[in-house]
């Protein structure tokens, strides 16, 4: 029987720099729906983001995280991306005099395993550009090196789109965006949603869910995840903020 | 004008002058004596002014002690070179002259087809003697002159003595004594006034006789208001002792004029590369040396500009690979002479297995000389832990009055740059390429196409295998 396309995160330690930062961690996601992971500053959602993807500073002690049944930390950073993972940086590295086209294109092929001809690459790129209201001089900029806080997170997005990831994770992509620029950038997601994607939306505000419409809401505290739940939930987040649902976290019986 | 009517004169004589009527086949002895250097002079049939001009720089040579200020050059033989060879009879302008192993050559460096008719001119030294060569004929027409030096002194006579060795005179270093001494072949650029030559004159060179030291000996006169880019490129096979090439090119840029010099060099690696390069740039006029060094044992080259004018500009844009036993110790020299002048150095190393990068540049400001503004950057990219780079950079300020730049750094592939670009997926051999591609772009660009994918293939090349 084939596996579920799913991710699944089973009692997930990490360390980062000899200090212990998720604290048993248990998520599922599976292709076709948006999960969203909320949590105040410092609650771990970046690292996990770092985790997922293989990030070298990030070391795992305990638990399990699988794709398809299969042993997700045993695979390199560039091995998860060509299994179909995906990770919107927060704050992408820029690398200077690499052009984004030559950028893309790579990225492309090593996703692929097989080259992209030129022709097929510009008509796919333009075409997701489109999408993302993004000129073609873009095209021959050097890799976020000089790009606006907007830009650099329509380029993940466009990485993104371009990839076809099975599993996209992003980590507050909505960070830094002015309201325009988050509307074209959840639009290139919401353009992307289907039956093949799995999404964690990784966010500290709730405003991004307002344009991507999440299936499921999970909010981290200290490492763990400590309620799940629908939009309900993100709405008691809006109006009261997270300090509730902190001091539940903290006294477990209740007060 | 007295120029002008020389230069026409010269014309008349290029139409018939290319095949070279007098067929030596000679292997010089090797090692270095005062009958080796008259025998080469004879042999090419020279005036006694350039005898005469070879035999005072042998003795400047012998009397100069070996530097030792910089690379480690004890190991170089000086009497176990053939310091003259010559491999063709003929000299063929068309290309179906060329003698087929020759093309093989070619067709080995990956020179392509097209490219070979479009240029301009492809001057090819193979064994120290430019074998091919071929100008287009409204290149001819505006009295462009582009042939061998060995040619530039024969049939230019005066053209030619009114400034070899005016520039780098023999007695300068003790490398350039040598080549006075010894020079064969190499290039002779006359570009009349006014006149911009729109495609790249390229000289393709390699060496390949085991022990053969190679004295190239290039000249380039930019009249008034001309332009010309130039671009040598040369990759030689790996032979089993030490070899030399030791060339020296002079370049007089004049009033208004511009020239640009490119070079991409991938000596094998027991070469001693030791080359002296300068310009004069007069009123207004602009220097560009782009120098990307690959391969060699040790490679010594400080391309120069001496500003020489108000106006004058020089700039230097460079990339030195320095893999395992290499050493390549390169960088600029800016000599501003004059008020109002303009230098830019931009170097770029990399090093790796062990290879060690120096930067040693030169910036010297005269007294008297105000307003002048200077930049010099230089960027380092170390590949591993047994990797070396030093910066020297001498700067010598007589004068106030000037805006002077220096900006240096070392660095490393960073962890978060090669994270992100594997986390699309690339591997970490191709992530590394991608970084340090993107390290030397900003001086790649500014190569013809075909050069700056044939760089970008050299530095993958010393690249693969950089990562277990």
């Amino acid at each position: 029987m084939a596996q579920a396309a799913e991710l699944v995160i089973q009692d997930l330690h990490v360390n980062v720099e000899g200090r212990e930062i998720l604290k048993g961690l248990n998520l599922t996601v599976p292709t076709g729906e948006v999960h969203a992971l909320m949590g105040p500053n410092g609650s771990g959602k970046s690292t996990l983001a770092y985790t997922l993807m293989g990030h070298p500073k990030y070391e795992v002690t305990q638990g399990q995280v699988l794709f398809k049944g299969e042993d997700v930390l045993e695979w390199e950073p560039d091995e998860r991306a060509r299994r179909g993972i995906f990770l919107a940086f927060q704050y992408p590295t820029a690398i200077p005099g690499v052009s984004m086209g030559n950028f893309l294109r790579l990225s492309l092929k090593s996703k692929r395993g097989a080259d992209v001809p030129m022709s097929e690459f510009r008509k796919l790129v333009q075409e997701k550009m489109k999408l993302l209201k993004m000129d073609i001089s873009f095209l021959s900029r050097y890799v976020n090196d000089g790009f606006s806080g907007g830009e650099k997170k329509r380029a993940e997005i466009l990485q993104m789109a371009l990839l076809e990831p099975q599993i996209a994770i992003m980590d507050e992509t909505d960070s830094g965006l002015d309201i325009d620029a988050l509307r074209i950038v959840s639009e290139g997601v919401n353009a992307q949603r289907s039956q093949d994607l799995g999404v964690l939306v990784i966010t500290h505000y709730q405003r991004i869910l307002n344009y991507i419409k999440a299936d499921y809401v999970h909010v981290m505290v200290d490492g763990r995840i400590v309620r799940s739940g629908t939009g309900e939930l993100v709405q008691q987040l809006e109006e009261r903020g997270y300090d509730w649902i902190i001091e539940e976290a903290l006294n477990p019986q209740g007060v | 004008m007295a120029q002008t009517e020389v230069v026409d004169a010269s014309i008349g004589d290029y139409k018939y002058g290319f095949s070279d009527p007098e067929q030596y086949v000679f292997k010089a002895k090797r090692g270095l004596t005062r009958e080796v250097v008259a025998e080469i002079s004879e042999i090419k049939n020279e005036p006694a002014w350039m005898r005469e001009f070879r035999l005072k720089a042998l003795d400047q040579f012998l009397a100069r002690p070996m530097p030792n200020w910089g690379a480690d050059l004890s190991h170089i033989d000086f009497d176990n070179i053939f310091y003259y060879l010559r491999p063709t009879e003929k000299q063929g302008r068309d290309w179906n002259d060329v003698p087929e192993y020759i093309k093989n050559t070619f067709d080995r460096l990956g020179i392509p087809e097209a490219e070979r008719k479009f240029l301009a001119g492809v001057s090819a030294q193979y064994e120290s003697e430019v074998i091919y060569h071929s100008i287009r004929e409204d290149l001819e027409r505006q009295g462009v002159i582009f042939c061998d030096c060995d040619t530039g002194l024969r049939e230019h006579p005066e053209l030619f003595k009114e400034y070899f060795g005016t520039i780098i005179p023999p007695n300068d270093n003790k490398f350039a004594a040598l080549n006075s001494a010894v020079w064969s072949g190499g290039s002779f650029v006359y570009v009349p006034a006014g006149v911009k030559v729109e495609i790249p004159l390229q000289a393709y060179f390699r060496i390949n006789a085991q022990n053969m030291g190679q004295f190239e000996r290039t000249l380039i006169i930019a009249e008034p208001g001309s332009y010309v880019h130039y671009v040598e490129g040369c990759t030689a096979p790996i032979y089993s002792t030490d070899s030399l090439h030791s060339a020296v090119v002079e370049i007089i840029v004049k009033e208004g004029a511009r020239v640009r010099y490119s070079t991409i060099q991938n000596w094998s690696n027991n070469v001693f590369n030791l080359v002296t390069k300068r310009a004069q740039a007069f009123r207004n006029a602009t220097m560009e040396w782009v120098d990307c060094n690959l391969g060699s044992q040790v490679t010594m080259k400080y391309p120069a500009v001496y500003l020489m004018e108000p106006g004058a500009r020089g700039e230097v844009l460079s990339i030195a690979f320095a893999g395992k036993g290499q050493h390549q110790d390169a960088g600029a020299k800016m000599v501003h002479c004059a008020p109002n002048t303009s230098s830019a150095i931009t170097s770029k190393s990399i090093s790796k297995n062990g290879g060690r990068a120096s930067y040693r540049g030169l910036l010297k400001v005269h007294k008297g000389c105000e307003n002048v503004k200077s930049n010099v950057r230089c960027d380092a990219l170390l590949m591993d832990e047994a990797s070396r780079t030093d910066t020297y950079p001498y700067i010598e300020i007589e004068e106030d009055r000037v805006s002077i730049g220096h900006e240096a750094t070392v660095s490393k592939v960073s962890e978060e740059q090669l994270f992100y670009l594997r986390s699309r997926g690339m591997s970490e051999n191709d992530a590394i390429m991608m970084i340090v591609n993107g390290f030397i772009e900003p001086i790649v660009k500014e190569l013809p196409m075909e050069y700056a994918v044939e760089m970008n293939r050299l530095i993958q090349l010393e690249m693969e295998g950089s990562v277990g």
